[in-house]
């Protein structure tokens, strides 16, 4: 059994938190910087190499990517042999998300209640999602999700007999409907089966995977290439001004599902898709 | 086209706008968002005096990041436009000349820019920190228990922008969009 102390996590949230509104991964920064070679539009390749430029000053002058520096989104698989001492694990992250986004410079983005609608100015509660896995680690992921293209994400309950044509159709609607206001290039996170919940938590983990791990399912791997294809047929572009970059990667999860169900959820995530990951 | 256009700006400038257009503001604009049209919105509907002169001013919808120490401001890039819909027809008959954001409008928010000869520009979405070094200054004026979100009015200068929507109701997105796709 492994001994993990909560100011140990809380220490490693905090700089999670700023470390991935300060600095894109490797895979979002090479497909950024690849696009502007492919774009047709001239001016959406001056947009991307504004996006460029834009994350250079973040680096160097420490000023985050983006102002919406989100509401911030953990996946979190703990090891059954992992013991936490020093009190409960998500008093723990939170406690890392106050300090991170109050000594990162990072805006505050959430309110307390969706009506009422008070600033909690540290940005807590975070959302947190638990996995127990085998094992004697600690995983966490976190991925600060802005809303603008939050807003523009969509759940589909398809009946059987839509099929994988009907997949297709939800997909392009999503994208289609979401253009300029997602902030194009997007990466699409896009979850199929389970339940109405379990569709939506896939699709939000999808975008938190890296480009280059594939899935291993032939007919899954075959639509996220189909669907990148088409979605930059769209025309929408790099800020929705025009231009054959409109998704940098379409990403896709499946799970088992009912007999009467084709659950479909599509998570949008603008050009600033952050995420980070540490193993304690 | 490239045009530099400095505030406040007067129709004579919307005029000479054409969607596509890509500008560089330069001069004092107001930021205001979500929570700040609200609140203007109600201060209306009581009778009340808005509390930022609105005649030929320009709008940015925006909440940056905090500023560093030195530093007038955070990242600061645009915020979607379309929150802002119920509220800025409003503004616009009120004398709002132009408004910075990204992301569709409404019909009624193109029309009140037609009827008012003004102006919807979009600044890149997500490109806050890129966008935060054309603003020299920054200044709460109200609203300041809104955190991110009070009204600010902010000194820019070469602010780059794009018009998107045009006075005489020209709206790129749709156009560009149909010059490049192919599905």
């Amino acid at each position: 059994m492994k001994i993990i102390n909560t100011t140990t996590i809380s220490d490693n949230v905090k700089d999670m938190c700023i470390e991935a509104n300060y600095y894109l991964s490797t895979d979002m920064n090479s497909a950024l910087k690849n696009a502007i070679n492919t774009e047709k539009s001239e001016l959406g390749k001056k947009i991307l190499n504004q996006l460029q430029e834009n994350l250079d000053i973040a680096d160097k002058e420490m000023i985050p990517i983006c102002q919406d520096t989100g509401m911030a989104v953990f996946f979190v698989e703990l090891g059954q042999d992992v013991h936490i001492e020093g009190g409960s694990l998500t008093d723990a992250i939170n406690e890392g998300v106050r300090r991170g986004y109050t000594d990162g410079y990072l805006r505050k983005s959430v309110v307390g209640d969706p009506i009422e609608r008070v600033n909690t100015k540290d940005n807590t509660p975070a959302v947190i999602h638990y996995d127990i896995v085998p094992g004697d680690e600690l995983k966490i992921t976190i991925a600060p999700k802005g809303f603008g293209s939050e807003n523009m994400s969509r759940i589909f309950m398809l009946k059987p007999a839509d099929g994988i044509e009907g997949v297709k159709d939800a997909i392009l609607t999503a994208v289609k409907d979401a253009g300029p206001n997602a902030c194009p290039p997007m990466v699409v996170g896009v979850g199929i089966g389970g339940t109405f919940e379990k569709s939506a938590l896939m699709a939000k983990k999808a975008l938190t995977r890296e480009f280059s791990e594939r899935p291993t399912i032939p007919w899954v791997k075959d639509l996220e290439d189909e669907m990148l294809e088409k979605i930059n047929k769209l025309g929408i572009g790099p800020g929705g001004l025009g231009g054959t970059t409109t998704a940098l990667a379409v990403n896709i999860n499946t799970y088992a599902t009912h007999i009467a169900g084709l659950p479909v959820a599509i998570n949008i995530c603008c050009h600033v898709n952050r995420h980070t990951t540490r193993v304690m | 086209m490239e045009q530099r256009i400095t505030t406040p700006i007067t129709s004579e400038v919307t005029s000479n706008l054409s969607a596509g257009d890509y500008c560089y503001i330069t001069g004092y604009i107001y930021v205001a968002r979500d929570a700040a049209h609200k609140r203007m919105d109600e201060a209306l509907n009581k009778g009340e005096e808005l509390p930022i002169p609105i005649e030929n001013e320009t709008i940015y919808y925006m909440g940056p990041s905090p500023a560093r120490e030195g530093r007038p401001i955070g990242s600061a890039g645009p915020t979607t436009a379309s929150r802002m819909d119920k509220y800025a027809p409003r503004l616009l008959d009120l004398g709002l000349k132009a408004m910075i954001g990204k992301g569709k409008r409404t019909k009624e928010v193109i029309d009140a820019v037609v009827r008012n000869n003004a102006v919807y520009f979009a600044a890149v979405g997500g490109a806050g920190a890129l966008l935060s070094k054309c603003i020299k200054s920054s200044e709460v004026i109200c609203y300041d228990d809104l955190g991110a979100e009070a009204i600010r009015k902010l000194y820019v200068e070469d602010f780059p922008v794009i018009v998107v929507v045009d006075s005489r109701g020209n709206n790129l997105y749709e156009t560009a969009i149909k010059e490049f796709a192919s599905l």
